[in-house]
């Protein structure tokens, strides 16, 4: 049994580069087949024309696709993402400067959206059929529905425009900036290394709006699996065997129903945080949040090729490093998988 | 301990109009084997289950009474079910497979529900649990303790289901067809324990079972259900005298090695059956 455990774990990891490439290979063809010139965004328009060409020569792009490809990649096995014509850093430095600020933005959220949508996931298949069901349904299904932009865009007229009770987009107040010395880019966690409460509370005021409004939809997709894995797991035959045991009905909920999905839901959970960090792009614009969701969206508008494929890179690797750990949770955390 | 039934109605409501699976059935339980046969659908499982209220959320449950030792189980609370369930009555499923939790060893099941009614810490819970397996006869209740469901055969997970029903040392057992789903070289094992147990213990039981014969070898009365009503009681000794025309057919249909019929004959059914 454990042989048969390893070559299974063996095939998910051998998955994983041929994922990889695909990955690497389709974000390339889209950088080179979009109608953008990447000659344009760094001389502009006015360069006269041999300028043109020779910057076209010096980026490589007189060479084939293939040629191109495979400079691409000899550079990506070394670590070399280039260089960002907009930032004018290289884009891995870039990546290490956005990238925490949307994993801080990802994990807020993802904690927001377990603690509101497992209960409530839980509680809506307990009550299968009753208000609070239809309720919860409603409210899932809308965020599923509904674009981020509109839900981002309403909060910030309700809770930023009307109301007050938060301050606007960015990171922090303009007064805290590079307050604190950067250790692991967590501003939060940066602020409180540094005992800096001010900025702490500052840097979490600003977080709320928009890890909220991320993680209704984190929310809205915990709390429609836990409650569909529920009414499943509720609707087992340990669940009488439980009941007629005489235990109390909240044990017979929590420790038997919910100690079956447990391991399931460890699953959705690591991919609902993938797919969090993924949906930032659209929150972090909104938002003007300084993550790496802002960047490539920036560096997009600039026809900055490097930095997109840098970008989308890390945001996939990323992903798939989730559902590979998502993968590895299952068969550790599951008797029945051995 | 006594158990009382009168006019049992049992119903679900379909989108077609309200189904009756149980229509007025009365029952009479002191300590003794009482075997409940019918087909499936006949209402049997359910009448049973009635006992502990453990029917399907949409069941509508209606009765001239329903008592268990007394208490009124129509109207008695949840608190006041807990109080029978597990505690004066245990509940054996058919298939060991799906009633035990898959994710629990079979040690914690058992150890839970000693636990739940004995007071005493986790290690005499697991001192309980261990003696209690090695009284379902089985041979090695160190490792069975810390096997999960899937690790055991069918034979020894519904020993663990025993084990585990019997801990809080009830009062009734309720077997809801323990042996379907077993081989029947195990099935004929897992009876001779539960009667040995039974008898023991000076326990009742209400065994659930689609096999007649056997059902009549076992208890000491058997009530013959069909269409959600009791067509016929009989003594365990009097199946010969059987008058209802559903007994007899089921009877007839039984292959016996000491007479071999060329040909089992089916079971006409008379729709006068369903009045």
């Amino acid at each position: 049994m454990a042989a048969g455990g390893a070559r299974k774990l063996a095939a998910t990891a051998a998955s994983v580069p041929i994922t990889l490439f695909g990955l690497v290979l389709v974000t390339f063809l889209i950088g080179r087949v979009m109608p953008i010139d990447p000659v344009l965004a760094i001389v502009g328009d006015r360069a006269p024309a041999d300028v043109v060409a020779a910057t076209r020569l010096e980026l490589g792009l007189d060479l084939p696709l293939y040629m191109q490809f495979w400079i691409y990649l000899g550079k990506l096995a070394v670590g070399d993402l280039g260089r960002s014509v907009m930032t004018s850093h290289t884009v891995w430095d870039d990546i290490k400067r956005f990238f925490p600020a949307t994993m801080e933005l990802a994990t807020v959220a993802i904690i927001i959206a377990s603690a509101i949508g497992i209960p409530v996931g839980v509680l809506a298949a307990v009550k299968q059929g009753s208000r609070f069901d239809h309720a919860v349904r409603v409210i899932c299904l809308a965020g599923h529905s509904l674009p981020t932009f509109v839900l981002a865009l309403i909060s910030l007229l309700v809770f930023y425009a009307t109301l007050h009770l938060v301050p606007g987009p960015g990171r922090q107040d303009v007064v805290f900036d590079e307050m604190v010395p950067v250790i692991t880019n967590f501003l939060t966690v940066d602020a409180v290394l540094a005992g800096e409460w001010d900025v702490f509370w500052d840097a979490v005021a600003h977080l709320i709006q928009p890890a909220g409004v991320l993680a209704y939809f984190g929310m809205a997709f915990i709390a429609r699996m836990t409650r569909a894995f529920m009414l499943d797991a509720l609707a087992g035959e340990y669940i009488i065997t439980a009941r007629a045991k005489g235990l109390s009905t909240a044990r017979v909920i929590w420790k038997h129903a919910f100690g079956n999905i447990a391991v399931r839901l460890v699953t959705i959970l690591a991919l609902s945080y993938a797919g969090l960090l993924e949906g930032a792009v659209v929150t972090e614009t909104v938002f003007s949040w300084p993550g790496l969701g802002q960047y490539l969206t920036i560096s997009l508008l600039n026809a900055d090729m490097n930095a997109v494929l840098g970008a989308t890179l890390v945001v996939g690797v990323t992903y798939l490093a989730f559902n590979l750990l998502a993968d590895l949770l299952y068969k550790l955390l599951d008797p029945r998988v051995q | 301990m006594r158990v009382e039934i009168q006019n049992l109605t049992i119903a679900f409501p379909t989108a077609t109009g309200i189904s009756h699976a149980v229509r007025g059935v009365s029952l009479d339980l002191g300590t003794e084997k009482l075997g409940i046969v019918g087909e499936s659908g006949s209402g049997k499982s359910l009448t049973a289950r009635s006992i502990l209220k453990l029917l399907p959320r949409s069941a509508r449950i209606t009765a001239d009474k329903l008592s268990f030792d007394g208490i009124d189980v129509l109207t008695a609370n949840e608190s006041a079910m807990r109080a029978i369930r597990g505690r004066r009555a245990g509940l054996i499923l058919q298939d060991p497979k799906y009633s035990l939790n898959p994710v629990m060893t079979a040690g914690a099941q058992i150890a839970e529900s000693w636990r739940m009614h004995r007071k005493g810490g986790a290690r005499e819970a697991r001192a309980a649990a261990i003696d209690l397996l090695a009284q379902v006869k089985i041979n090695d209740p160190g490792r069975v303790f810390d096997a999960y469901p899937h690790e055991l055969s069918g034979g020894m997970g519904q020993r663990v289901m025993i084990a585990m029903m019997l801990a809080p040392d009830p009062e009734l057992l309720i077997a809801d067809e323990p042996t379907s789903a077993l081989d029947a070289t195990v099935q004929a094992e897992i009876l001779r324990l539960m009667e040995d147990l039974v008898a023991r213990r000076g326990m009742s039981l209400i065994l659930i079972s689609h096999d007649l014969p056997l059902v009549s070898h076992f208890c000491d009365r058997v009530a013959v259900m069909y269409a959600g009503r009791i067509v016929e009681q009989l003594g365990a000794g009097e199946l010969a005298q059987a008058k209802h025309p559903y007994t007899r057919g089921l009877l007839d249909c039984m292959p016996a090695l000491s007479q071999p019929k060329p040909r089992l004959p089916v079971m006409t059914r008379d729709p006068a059956w369903l009045a």
